[in-house]
Protein backbone atom coordinates (compact mmCIF):
# COMPACT_ATOMS: atom_id res chain seq x y z
CA UNK A 1 0.00 0.00 0.00
CA UNK A 2 1.51 3.49 -1.19
CA UNK A 3 1.52 6.44 1.32
CA UNK A 4 -0.86 8.54 0.50
CA UNK A 5 0.43 12.30 0.10
CA UNK A 6 -2.68 14.02 1.04
CA UNK A 7 -5.18 12.49 3.87
CA UNK A 8 -8.10 14.71 4.28
CA UNK A 9 -10.44 13.92 6.84
CA UNK A 10 -14.18 16.12 7.42
CA UNK A 11 -13.68 18.57 5.15
CA UNK A 12 -15.98 21.49 4.83
CA UNK A 13 -15.60 24.89 3.18
CA UNK A 14 -17.79 27.88 3.18
CA UNK A 15 -18.09 31.02 0.96
CA UNK A 16 -19.95 33.78 0.67
CA UNK A 17 -22.66 33.44 -1.37
CA UNK A 18 -22.36 37.36 -2.89
CA UNK A 19 -25.45 36.87 -4.74
CA UNK A 20 -27.47 37.08 -1.52
CA UNK A 21 -25.90 39.82 -0.30
CA UNK A 22 -27.62 42.51 1.22
CA UNK A 23 -27.20 46.32 -0.07
CA UNK A 24 -25.51 47.11 3.30
CA UNK A 25 -24.42 43.59 5.51
CA UNK A 26 -22.84 40.65 4.93
CA UNK A 27 -23.18 38.30 2.28
CA UNK A 28 -24.18 34.64 4.07
CA UNK A 29 -22.24 31.38 3.71
CA UNK A 30 -22.85 28.98 2.18
CA UNK A 31 -21.17 25.47 2.17
CA UNK A 32 -19.45 24.63 -0.55
CA UNK A 33 -17.58 21.32 0.59
CA UNK A 34 -20.14 19.16 2.87
CA UNK A 35 -17.88 17.20 5.00
CA UNK A 36 -14.76 15.29 2.40
CA UNK A 37 -13.10 12.60 3.32
CA UNK A 38 -10.65 11.06 0.54
CA UNK A 39 -6.64 10.30 0.22
CA UNK A 40 -4.72 10.89 -3.08
CA UNK A 41 -1.99 8.32 -3.46
CA UNK A 42 1.92 9.52 -3.16
CA UNK A 43 3.35 9.51 -7.46
CA UNK A 44 -0.36 8.81 -8.93
CA UNK A 45 -2.67 10.73 -10.69
CA UNK A 46 -6.25 11.03 -9.75
CA UNK A 47 -8.92 12.46 -11.28
CA UNK A 48 -11.81 14.43 -9.48
CA UNK A 49 -15.19 14.66 -11.98
CA UNK A 50 -18.25 16.73 -11.51
CA UNK A 51 -20.71 18.81 -13.28
CA UNK A 52 -20.37 22.48 -12.72
CA UNK A 53 -21.03 23.94 -9.30
CA UNK A 54 -20.11 20.40 -7.93
CA UNK A 55 -17.01 21.37 -5.90
CA UNK A 56 -14.66 20.10 -7.94
CA UNK A 57 -12.60 23.60 -8.18
CA UNK A 58 -13.03 24.00 -4.52
CA UNK A 59 -11.85 21.14 -3.29
CA UNK A 60 -8.28 21.69 -5.74
CA UNK A 61 -7.83 25.07 -4.41
CA UNK A 62 -8.86 23.95 -0.26
CA UNK A 63 -5.79 21.25 -1.12
CA UNK A 64 -2.82 23.82 -1.94
CA UNK A 65 -4.59 25.92 0.69
CA UNK A 66 -5.79 28.64 -1.89
CA UNK A 67 -8.95 28.86 -0.19
CA UNK A 68 -9.27 27.97 4.59
CA UNK A 69 -11.00 25.31 5.32
CA UNK A 70 -14.00 26.12 7.65
CA UNK A 71 -14.23 22.27 9.27
CA UNK A 72 -12.10 19.55 8.93
CA UNK A 73 -8.24 18.15 8.53
CA UNK A 74 -5.32 18.26 5.59
CA UNK A 75 -2.66 16.17 6.05
CA UNK A 76 0.45 16.57 3.33
CA UNK A 77 3.19 14.49 3.49
CA UNK A 78 2.55 13.25 6.73
CA UNK A 79 1.99 16.74 8.28
CA UNK A 80 -0.88 18.66 9.05
CA UNK A 81 -1.61 21.80 7.05
CA UNK A 82 -5.27 22.59 7.36
CA UNK A 83 -4.12 25.44 10.15
CA UNK A 84 -0.14 26.72 9.46
CA UNK A 85 0.16 30.04 9.22
CA UNK A 86 1.27 31.90 5.70
CA UNK A 87 4.94 32.19 7.15
CA UNK A 88 5.17 27.89 7.89
CA UNK A 89 2.92 27.25 4.46
CA UNK A 90 5.52 29.48 2.54
CA UNK A 91 8.26 26.22 2.38
CA UNK A 92 5.52 24.08 1.66
CA UNK A 93 4.10 25.97 -1.36
CA UNK A 94 7.22 24.96 -3.93
CA UNK A 95 5.55 21.80 -3.37
CA UNK A 96 2.71 22.58 -4.50
CA UNK A 97 1.83 23.96 -7.68
CA UNK A 98 -0.84 24.75 -9.86
CA UNK A 99 -1.62 24.62 -13.94
CA UNK A 100 -4.76 26.38 -14.66
CA UNK A 101 -7.38 26.04 -17.20
CA UNK A 102 -7.21 29.01 -18.96
CA UNK A 103 -3.25 29.49 -20.27
CA UNK A 104 -3.93 32.95 -21.53
CA UNK A 105 -5.32 34.71 -18.31
CA UNK A 106 -2.77 32.75 -16.47
CA UNK A 107 0.47 33.96 -18.24
CA UNK A 108 1.14 37.50 -17.55
CA UNK A 109 1.29 39.39 -20.98
CA UNK A 110 4.27 41.94 -20.16
CA UNK A 111 6.60 39.19 -19.28
CA UNK A 112 8.67 37.37 -21.73
CA UNK A 113 8.01 33.15 -21.53
CA UNK A 114 11.85 32.64 -19.78
CA UNK A 115 10.53 35.11 -16.97
CA UNK A 116 7.35 33.41 -15.97
CA UNK A 117 9.10 29.88 -15.58
CA UNK A 118 11.68 31.90 -14.00
CA UNK A 119 9.21 33.46 -11.32
CA UNK A 120 8.68 30.72 -8.63
CA UNK A 121 12.24 29.44 -8.93
CA UNK A 122 13.46 33.07 -8.25
CA UNK A 123 10.20 33.25 -5.47
CA UNK A 124 11.79 30.20 -3.45
CA UNK A 125 15.52 31.73 -3.79
CA UNK A 126 17.31 29.67 -6.74
CA UNK A 127 19.14 32.41 -8.46
CA UNK A 128 21.74 30.56 -9.79
CA UNK A 129 21.98 29.03 -13.42
CA UNK A 130 18.71 30.72 -14.01
CA UNK A 131 18.76 30.78 -17.78
CA UNK A 132 20.25 27.06 -17.88
CA UNK A 133 17.21 25.87 -15.73
CA UNK A 134 14.20 27.80 -17.33
CA UNK A 135 15.79 25.57 -20.84
CA UNK A 136 15.38 22.80 -19.03
CA UNK A 137 12.13 23.10 -18.17
CA UNK A 138 11.21 24.21 -21.80
CA UNK A 139 12.70 21.11 -22.91
CA UNK A 140 11.08 18.97 -20.60
CA UNK A 141 7.73 20.47 -22.36
CA UNK A 142 8.27 19.93 -26.25
CA UNK A 143 9.10 23.90 -26.79
CA UNK A 144 12.68 24.89 -28.28
CA UNK A 145 14.65 27.41 -25.71
CA UNK A 146 14.25 30.16 -28.20
CA UNK A 147 10.54 30.49 -26.81
CA UNK A 148 11.95 32.17 -23.73
CA UNK A 149 12.16 35.23 -25.74
CA UNK A 150 8.59 35.59 -26.96
CA UNK A 151 5.55 36.70 -25.05
CA UNK A 152 2.26 34.70 -24.82
CA UNK A 153 0.19 36.36 -27.33
CA UNK A 154 3.18 34.63 -30.07
CA UNK A 155 2.20 31.44 -28.93
CA UNK A 156 -0.58 28.74 -30.00
CA UNK A 157 -2.81 27.61 -27.51
CA UNK A 158 -1.50 24.10 -26.83
CA UNK A 159 2.01 26.02 -26.57
CA UNK A 160 0.75 28.36 -23.80
CA UNK A 161 -0.43 25.62 -21.72
CA UNK A 162 2.85 23.95 -22.25
CA UNK A 163 4.30 26.79 -20.72
CA UNK A 164 1.91 26.25 -17.60
CA UNK A 165 2.94 22.50 -17.33
CA UNK A 166 7.10 24.28 -17.44
CA UNK A 167 6.42 26.79 -14.66
CA UNK A 168 4.33 24.67 -12.46
CA UNK A 169 6.99 21.97 -12.72
CA UNK A 170 9.83 24.37 -12.46
CA UNK A 171 10.67 23.55 -8.52
CA UNK A 172 10.32 19.36 -9.35
CA UNK A 173 7.38 19.72 -6.99
CA UNK A 174 5.38 17.20 -5.30
CA UNK A 175 2.10 18.05 -6.02
CA UNK A 176 0.86 19.15 -8.96
CA UNK A 177 -3.31 20.32 -9.48
CA UNK A 178 -4.02 20.54 -12.86
CA UNK A 179 -7.89 22.30 -13.09
CA UNK A 180 -9.36 21.80 -16.13
CA UNK A 181 -6.20 22.19 -18.02
CA UNK A 182 -7.30 21.14 -21.39
CA UNK A 183 -10.99 21.86 -22.00
CA UNK A 184 -10.37 25.33 -23.48
CA UNK A 185 -7.84 23.07 -25.85
CA UNK A 186 -9.10 21.51 -29.42
CA UNK A 187 -9.04 17.56 -29.61
CA UNK A 188 -6.21 17.35 -31.48
CA UNK A 189 -4.23 19.68 -28.91
CA UNK A 190 -5.75 17.96 -25.89
CA UNK A 191 -4.22 14.84 -26.72
CA UNK A 192 -0.68 16.10 -26.96
CA UNK A 193 -1.12 17.99 -23.53
CA UNK A 194 -2.37 14.90 -21.78
CA UNK A 195 -0.06 12.70 -23.34
CA UNK A 196 2.77 15.31 -21.84
CA UNK A 197 0.74 15.27 -18.38
CA UNK A 198 0.78 11.64 -18.20
CA UNK A 199 5.04 10.98 -19.37
CA UNK A 200 6.06 14.08 -17.23
CA UNK A 201 3.74 12.63 -14.13
CA UNK A 202 5.70 9.36 -14.59
CA UNK A 203 8.65 10.30 -15.11
CA UNK A 204 9.40 13.18 -12.18
CA UNK A 205 6.85 10.69 -9.89
CA UNK A 206 4.14 13.68 -9.57
CA UNK A 207 1.29 13.45 -7.78
CA UNK A 208 -1.38 14.92 -9.42
CA UNK A 209 -5.21 16.06 -8.68
CA UNK A 210 -6.29 16.33 -12.58
CA UNK A 211 -9.79 17.74 -11.90
CA UNK A 212 -11.99 17.55 -15.16
CA UNK A 213 -15.54 17.44 -16.28
CA UNK A 214 -14.65 15.24 -19.16
CA UNK A 215 -15.30 11.25 -17.94
CA UNK A 216 -13.43 10.16 -21.15
CA UNK A 217 -10.46 12.03 -19.98
CA UNK A 218 -10.25 10.70 -16.83
CA UNK A 219 -10.60 7.31 -17.59
CA UNK A 220 -7.62 7.54 -20.00
CA UNK A 221 -5.26 9.51 -17.93
CA UNK A 222 -6.13 8.78 -14.31
CA UNK A 223 -5.44 5.65 -11.94
CA UNK A 224 -7.92 6.46 -9.43
CA UNK A 225 -11.29 9.28 -9.57
CA UNK A 226 -13.19 10.54 -7.53
CA UNK A 227 -17.30 11.44 -8.44
CA UNK A 228 -17.96 14.63 -6.91
CA UNK A 229 -21.64 16.37 -6.49
CA UNK A 230 -23.09 19.48 -4.83
CA UNK A 231 -19.94 19.14 -2.38
CA UNK A 232 -20.11 15.49 -1.52
CA UNK A 233 -17.84 12.59 -2.97
CA UNK A 234 -20.77 10.62 -4.68
CA UNK A 235 -17.96 7.55 -5.55
CA UNK A 236 -14.87 7.00 -5.51
CA UNK A 237 -11.97 4.16 -6.18
CA UNK A 238 -9.47 2.99 -9.35
CA UNK A 239 -10.58 3.82 -12.31
CA UNK A 240 -10.84 0.27 -13.78
CA UNK A 241 -13.32 -1.11 -11.11
CA UNK A 242 -15.53 2.51 -11.43
CA UNK A 243 -15.95 2.27 -15.17
CA UNK A 244 -16.54 -1.12 -14.88
CA UNK A 245 -18.98 -0.92 -12.01
CA UNK A 246 -19.73 2.36 -11.69
CA UNK A 247 -21.90 1.34 -8.32
CA UNK A 248 -23.78 5.14 -7.83
CA UNK A 249 -26.38 6.17 -10.17
CA UNK A 250 -25.07 9.15 -10.74
CA UNK A 251 -21.94 8.10 -11.91
CA UNK A 252 -24.18 5.89 -14.63
CA UNK A 253 -26.25 8.75 -15.47
CA UNK A 254 -22.96 10.87 -16.01
CA UNK A 255 -21.21 8.06 -18.33
CA UNK A 256 -24.42 7.58 -20.01
CA UNK A 257 -24.75 11.16 -21.09
CA UNK A 258 -21.48 11.41 -22.68
CA UNK A 259 -21.72 11.71 -26.56
CA UNK A 260 -19.57 9.34 -28.10
CA UNK A 261 -18.26 10.04 -31.59
CA UNK A 262 -19.89 6.37 -32.39
CA UNK A 263 -23.31 5.87 -34.31
CA UNK A 264 -26.14 5.12 -31.60
CA UNK A 265 -29.78 5.66 -32.77
CA UNK A 266 -30.98 5.18 -29.70
CA UNK A 267 -29.07 7.50 -27.57
CA UNK A 268 -31.28 10.35 -28.18
CA UNK A 269 -34.20 8.21 -27.51
CA UNK A 270 -35.68 6.78 -24.02
CA UNK A 271 -37.43 8.35 -22.20
CA UNK A 272 -38.74 11.55 -22.13
CA UNK A 273 -37.79 13.94 -18.89
CA UNK A 274 -39.98 15.38 -16.67
CA UNK A 275 -40.99 19.36 -17.52
CA UNK A 276 -37.85 21.34 -15.82
CA UNK A 277 -38.60 23.83 -13.66
CA UNK A 278 -37.45 27.84 -13.46
CA UNK B 1 -38.04 19.22 -57.71
CA UNK B 2 -38.07 21.85 -55.01
CA UNK B 3 -35.00 23.25 -54.21
CA UNK B 4 -32.87 22.62 -51.14
CA UNK B 5 -33.20 24.47 -47.68
CA UNK B 6 -29.52 25.73 -47.81
CA UNK B 7 -27.40 25.81 -51.03
CA UNK B 8 -23.83 27.33 -50.82
CA UNK B 9 -21.86 27.01 -53.73
CA UNK B 10 -18.21 27.68 -53.97
CA UNK B 11 -18.09 30.57 -51.27
CA UNK B 12 -14.82 32.14 -50.45
CA UNK B 13 -14.76 34.96 -48.23
CA UNK B 14 -11.43 36.84 -47.25
CA UNK B 15 -10.08 39.48 -44.60
CA UNK B 16 -8.64 43.01 -45.64
CA UNK B 17 -5.15 41.63 -46.24
CA UNK B 18 -6.83 39.15 -48.87
CA UNK B 19 -6.37 36.03 -46.99
CA UNK B 20 -9.18 33.59 -47.11
CA UNK B 21 -11.14 32.66 -44.66
CA UNK B 22 -12.91 30.33 -45.96
CA UNK B 23 -12.05 28.36 -48.95
CA UNK B 24 -14.34 27.63 -51.92
CA UNK B 25 -17.14 26.17 -49.42
CA UNK B 26 -19.78 23.49 -51.17
CA UNK B 27 -23.12 22.05 -49.36
CA UNK B 28 -25.95 21.20 -49.46
CA UNK B 29 -28.71 21.41 -46.80
CA UNK B 30 -32.03 19.33 -47.43
CA UNK B 31 -35.16 20.34 -45.98
CA UNK B 32 -36.03 19.03 -42.75
CA UNK B 33 -31.78 17.56 -42.22
CA UNK B 34 -29.25 18.07 -39.81
CA UNK B 35 -26.41 19.24 -41.13
CA UNK B 36 -23.36 19.30 -38.72
CA UNK B 37 -20.65 20.92 -39.83
CA UNK B 38 -17.29 20.41 -37.38
CA UNK B 39 -13.91 21.31 -36.83
CA UNK B 40 -11.57 22.59 -34.67
CA UNK B 41 -11.19 26.20 -33.40
CA UNK B 42 -10.18 28.60 -36.33
CA UNK B 43 -11.87 26.00 -39.07
CA UNK B 44 -14.37 28.35 -40.26
CA UNK B 45 -17.69 26.49 -38.93
CA UNK B 46 -19.34 29.42 -37.32
CA UNK B 47 -18.34 31.91 -40.06
CA UNK B 48 -19.77 29.51 -42.54
CA UNK B 49 -23.26 30.07 -40.34
CA UNK B 50 -22.58 34.26 -40.00
CA UNK B 51 -22.20 33.97 -43.67
CA UNK B 52 -25.64 32.81 -44.11
CA UNK B 53 -27.18 34.63 -41.27
CA UNK B 54 -25.69 37.31 -43.23
CA UNK B 55 -23.83 38.85 -39.98
CA UNK B 56 -20.20 38.28 -40.73
CA UNK B 57 -18.34 40.50 -39.01
CA UNK B 58 -17.19 44.25 -40.94
CA UNK B 59 -13.41 42.61 -41.49
CA UNK B 60 -14.60 39.95 -43.34
CA UNK B 61 -16.08 40.24 -47.10
CA UNK B 62 -17.65 37.39 -49.29
CA UNK B 63 -15.40 37.04 -52.55
CA UNK B 64 -17.08 35.03 -54.11
CA UNK B 65 -19.65 32.18 -54.49
CA UNK B 66 -23.70 32.17 -53.89
CA UNK B 67 -25.64 31.43 -50.54
CA UNK B 68 -29.34 29.91 -51.86
CA UNK B 69 -32.25 29.93 -49.46
CA UNK B 70 -34.81 27.76 -50.92
CA UNK B 71 -33.81 28.87 -54.29
CA UNK B 72 -33.07 32.30 -54.19
CA UNK B 73 -29.57 34.17 -53.71
CA UNK B 74 -28.94 36.12 -50.98
CA UNK B 75 -26.17 37.92 -52.45
CA UNK B 76 -28.44 39.07 -55.17
CA UNK B 77 -31.12 41.00 -52.87
CA UNK B 78 -30.37 44.55 -51.88
CA UNK B 79 -29.68 43.94 -48.10
CA UNK B 80 -33.26 45.47 -46.82
CA UNK B 81 -35.01 42.60 -49.12
CA UNK B 82 -32.09 40.45 -48.32
CA UNK B 83 -32.16 40.81 -43.77
CA UNK B 84 -35.86 40.32 -44.55
CA UNK B 85 -36.20 37.03 -45.70
CA UNK B 86 -33.42 35.92 -43.53
CA UNK B 87 -35.18 36.81 -40.42
CA UNK B 88 -38.72 35.33 -41.89
CA UNK B 89 -37.31 32.31 -43.08
CA UNK B 90 -33.95 31.22 -40.31
CA UNK B 91 -33.29 31.61 -37.03
CA UNK B 92 -30.15 31.35 -34.41
CA UNK B 93 -29.80 28.90 -31.52
CA UNK B 94 -26.31 30.02 -30.20
CA UNK B 95 -23.87 28.95 -28.03
CA UNK B 96 -24.01 31.15 -25.18
CA UNK B 97 -27.66 31.82 -23.61
CA UNK B 98 -26.66 34.22 -21.16
CA UNK B 99 -25.12 36.86 -23.45
CA UNK B 100 -27.73 36.12 -26.52
CA UNK B 101 -30.45 37.70 -23.40
CA UNK B 102 -30.36 40.95 -22.96
CA UNK B 103 -29.93 41.08 -19.09
CA UNK B 104 -32.27 43.86 -18.24
CA UNK B 105 -35.26 42.93 -19.83
CA UNK B 106 -37.74 40.27 -19.03
CA UNK B 107 -37.76 37.16 -20.93
CA UNK B 108 -41.24 37.19 -22.10
CA UNK B 109 -40.85 40.33 -24.55
CA UNK B 110 -37.54 39.37 -25.64
CA UNK B 111 -39.28 35.96 -27.26
CA UNK B 112 -42.38 37.91 -28.73
CA UNK B 113 -39.63 40.74 -30.29
CA UNK B 114 -39.07 38.59 -33.66
CA UNK B 115 -42.63 37.65 -34.17
CA UNK B 116 -43.69 41.55 -33.90
CA UNK B 117 -41.30 43.23 -35.41
CA UNK B 118 -40.29 40.92 -38.34
CA UNK B 119 -43.03 38.89 -39.10
CA UNK B 120 -45.88 41.79 -38.20
CA UNK B 121 -47.98 39.91 -35.68
CA UNK B 122 -49.78 41.63 -32.79
CA UNK B 123 -48.73 40.97 -29.51
CA UNK B 124 -51.81 38.67 -28.06
CA UNK B 125 -51.26 36.35 -30.68
CA UNK B 126 -46.88 36.27 -30.27
CA UNK B 127 -47.35 35.56 -26.98
CA UNK B 128 -50.03 33.02 -27.28
CA UNK B 129 -47.33 31.47 -29.59
CA UNK B 130 -44.22 31.54 -27.53
CA UNK B 131 -46.56 30.68 -24.66
CA UNK B 132 -47.15 27.08 -26.50
CA UNK B 133 -43.36 26.94 -27.21
CA UNK B 134 -42.59 27.51 -24.21
CA UNK B 135 -44.90 24.30 -23.46
CA UNK B 136 -43.36 22.34 -25.86
CA UNK B 137 -40.22 22.59 -24.66
CA UNK B 138 -41.10 21.06 -21.47
CA UNK B 139 -40.28 24.54 -19.06
CA UNK B 140 -43.15 24.65 -16.42
CA UNK B 141 -45.06 27.09 -15.13
CA UNK B 142 -44.57 29.18 -18.88
CA UNK B 143 -46.40 32.36 -17.27
CA UNK B 144 -43.39 32.66 -14.36
CA UNK B 145 -40.77 32.33 -16.85
CA UNK B 146 -41.97 34.89 -19.33
CA UNK B 147 -42.05 37.31 -16.54
CA UNK B 148 -38.45 35.71 -15.32
CA UNK B 149 -35.06 38.30 -15.55
CA UNK B 150 -32.07 35.84 -17.73
CA UNK B 151 -30.40 35.23 -14.76
CA UNK B 152 -33.30 33.82 -12.61
CA UNK B 153 -32.96 31.01 -15.60
CA UNK B 154 -30.44 27.89 -14.74
CA UNK B 155 -27.91 27.48 -18.13
CA UNK B 156 -30.34 24.67 -19.34
CA UNK B 157 -33.54 26.75 -18.81
CA UNK B 158 -32.01 29.56 -20.89
CA UNK B 159 -31.35 27.38 -23.81
CA UNK B 160 -34.77 25.95 -24.01
CA UNK B 161 -36.19 29.23 -23.80
CA UNK B 162 -33.55 30.09 -26.89
CA UNK B 163 -34.65 26.88 -28.58
CA UNK B 164 -38.33 28.14 -28.32
CA UNK B 165 -37.60 31.90 -29.54
CA UNK B 166 -36.16 30.26 -32.50
CA UNK B 167 -38.65 27.59 -33.40
CA UNK B 168 -41.36 30.35 -32.59
CA UNK B 169 -41.82 31.56 -36.23
CA UNK B 170 -41.30 28.25 -37.85
CA UNK B 171 -37.89 29.10 -39.56
CA UNK B 172 -37.40 26.56 -42.58
CA UNK B 173 -33.74 26.93 -41.26
CA UNK B 174 -32.08 26.63 -38.13
CA UNK B 175 -28.54 27.48 -37.38
CA UNK B 176 -27.28 26.34 -34.12
CA UNK B 177 -23.81 27.64 -33.45
CA UNK B 178 -22.43 25.34 -30.51
CA UNK B 179 -25.57 25.33 -28.65
CA UNK B 180 -24.33 23.02 -25.79
CA UNK B 181 -20.85 23.63 -25.36
CA UNK B 182 -21.54 25.73 -22.32
CA UNK B 183 -23.88 22.81 -20.26
CA UNK B 184 -22.90 20.17 -18.67
CA UNK B 185 -23.15 16.72 -20.10
CA UNK B 186 -26.02 16.01 -18.15
CA UNK B 187 -27.77 18.40 -19.69
CA UNK B 188 -26.21 18.58 -23.06
CA UNK B 189 -27.95 14.83 -22.98
CA UNK B 190 -31.35 17.06 -22.73
CA UNK B 191 -30.98 19.89 -24.82
CA UNK B 192 -29.69 17.77 -27.85
CA UNK B 193 -32.84 15.35 -26.89
CA UNK B 194 -34.94 18.42 -27.35
CA UNK B 195 -33.31 19.90 -30.03
CA UNK B 196 -33.61 16.70 -32.34
CA UNK B 197 -37.54 16.32 -30.87
CA UNK B 198 -38.35 19.64 -32.15
CA UNK B 199 -36.63 19.62 -35.31
CA UNK B 200 -38.82 16.27 -36.03
CA UNK B 201 -41.88 17.62 -35.39
CA UNK B 202 -41.44 21.13 -37.35
CA UNK B 203 -39.26 19.59 -39.74
CA UNK B 204 -36.50 22.24 -39.37
CA UNK B 205 -33.37 21.95 -41.36
CA UNK B 206 -30.26 22.95 -39.06
CA UNK B 207 -26.79 23.59 -39.43
CA UNK B 208 -25.39 22.65 -36.22
CA UNK B 209 -22.18 24.24 -35.57
CA UNK B 210 -20.00 22.09 -33.05
CA UNK B 211 -16.52 21.12 -32.42
CA UNK B 212 -17.43 17.90 -31.04
CA UNK B 213 -17.87 14.55 -32.97
CA UNK B 214 -19.84 12.85 -30.77
CA UNK B 215 -22.45 15.50 -30.38
CA UNK B 216 -22.33 15.06 -34.44
CA UNK B 217 -22.97 11.03 -34.01
CA UNK B 218 -25.63 11.81 -32.31
CA UNK B 219 -27.49 14.87 -34.15
CA UNK B 220 -26.35 15.06 -37.55
CA UNK B 221 -27.58 13.54 -40.80
CA UNK B 222 -25.04 14.73 -43.00
CA UNK B 223 -21.53 16.38 -41.78
CA UNK B 224 -18.60 18.51 -43.33
CA UNK B 225 -15.49 18.24 -41.93
CA UNK B 226 -14.01 21.73 -41.79
CA UNK B 227 -9.74 22.35 -41.65
CA UNK B 228 -8.68 26.00 -42.16
CA UNK B 229 -11.98 27.47 -44.06
CA UNK B 230 -11.96 24.62 -46.62
CA UNK B 231 -14.60 21.12 -46.35
CA UNK B 232 -12.04 18.68 -46.19
CA UNK B 233 -14.76 15.33 -46.40
CA UNK B 234 -18.56 15.84 -46.79
CA UNK B 235 -20.49 12.74 -45.72
CA UNK B 236 -23.66 11.15 -44.71
CA UNK B 237 -23.22 11.20 -40.28
CA UNK B 238 -23.55 7.18 -40.38
CA UNK B 239 -20.61 6.67 -43.34
CA UNK B 240 -18.16 8.93 -41.88
CA UNK B 241 -17.68 7.09 -38.81
CA UNK B 242 -17.98 3.99 -40.67
CA UNK B 243 -15.27 4.50 -43.03
CA UNK B 244 -13.96 8.53 -43.08
CA UNK B 245 -12.39 8.85 -45.77
CA UNK B 246 -10.03 11.76 -45.70
CA UNK B 247 -6.42 11.71 -42.97
CA UNK B 248 -7.55 14.62 -41.06
CA UNK B 249 -11.11 13.26 -40.39
CA UNK B 250 -9.37 10.19 -39.33
CA UNK B 251 -6.98 11.63 -37.11
CA UNK B 252 -9.86 13.95 -35.63
CA UNK B 253 -12.16 10.83 -35.08
CA UNK B 254 -9.02 9.03 -33.23
CA UNK B 255 -8.01 12.49 -31.29
CA UNK B 256 -11.88 12.27 -29.87
CA UNK B 257 -12.02 10.64 -26.14
CA UNK B 258 -13.69 7.91 -25.42
CA UNK B 259 -14.24 6.31 -22.49
CA UNK B 260 -15.05 2.59 -23.32
CA UNK B 261 -12.12 2.38 -25.43
CA UNK B 262 -9.38 4.67 -23.52
CA UNK B 263 -6.07 3.26 -25.44
CA UNK B 264 -7.17 3.89 -29.11
CA UNK B 265 -8.87 7.48 -28.37
CA UNK B 266 -7.09 10.64 -27.65
CA UNK B 267 -4.41 10.14 -30.17
CA UNK B 268 -2.22 13.39 -30.77
CA UNK B 269 -2.76 14.15 -34.60
CA UNK B 270 0.40 12.99 -36.73
CA UNK B 271 1.66 16.47 -37.29
CA UNK B 272 2.17 14.84 -41.29
CA UNK B 273 -1.04 14.92 -41.65
CA UNK B 274 -1.90 18.34 -40.74
CA UNK B 275 1.27 19.40 -42.60
CA UNK B 276 0.08 17.55 -46.02
CA UNK B 277 -3.06 19.75 -45.74
CA UNK B 278 -1.78 23.09 -45.01
CA UNK B 279 0.28 22.61 -48.20
CA UNK B 280 -2.83 21.72 -49.91
CA UNK B 281 -4.19 24.56 -49.11
CA UNK B 282 -1.27 26.97 -49.99
CA UNK B 283 -1.27 25.49 -53.27
CA UNK B 284 -5.39 26.09 -53.39
CA UNK B 285 -4.76 29.74 -52.38
CA UNK B 286 -2.20 30.51 -55.49
CA UNK B 287 -4.50 28.82 -58.21
CA UNK B 288 -7.49 30.87 -56.47
CA UNK B 289 -5.42 34.33 -56.38
CA UNK B 290 -4.31 33.79 -59.99
CA UNK B 291 -7.29 33.00 -61.27
CA UNK B 292 -9.29 36.49 -59.94
CA UNK B 293 -5.69 38.17 -61.13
Amino acid sequence: MVEPLFKVRGLKVALLDMTKKPLLGRAPKVEILKGLDFELPARSVTGIVGESGSGKSTLGRSLVRLLEPSAGTIWFDGDDITNLPEAELKPLRRNLQMIFQDPMSSLNPRRTIASIIAAPLKQNGITDSLKERVAEALKRVGLPESFGGRYRHELSGGQRQRVGIARALALSPKFVLADEIVSGLDVSTQAQILALLERLADEMGLTVAFISHDLSVIRRLCKQVIVMRSGQIVESGRTDNLFARPNHDYTRELLAAIPLPEIDPGWLGGRTETKASA
Amino acid sequence: MTAPCLEITNLSATLANRMRVLRSVSLTVEPGEVHALVGESGAGKSMIGKAVLGVLPLSVRVAEGSIRLEGTDLRRLWSRKRRKLIGARTALIPQDPLTALNPSRRIGPQMTDRLIKILGWDGKRAAARIRQLLDEVRIREPERVVRCYPHELSGGMRQRVLIAAAFAAEPRLIVADEPTTALDVTVQKQILRLIAEMQREHGTAILFVTHDLGVVAKISQKVSVLYAGKIVEEADTPALFAAPQHPYTRALIAATPRYTDPLASLKPVNEAVLAELAAEIAAADLDWRASRG
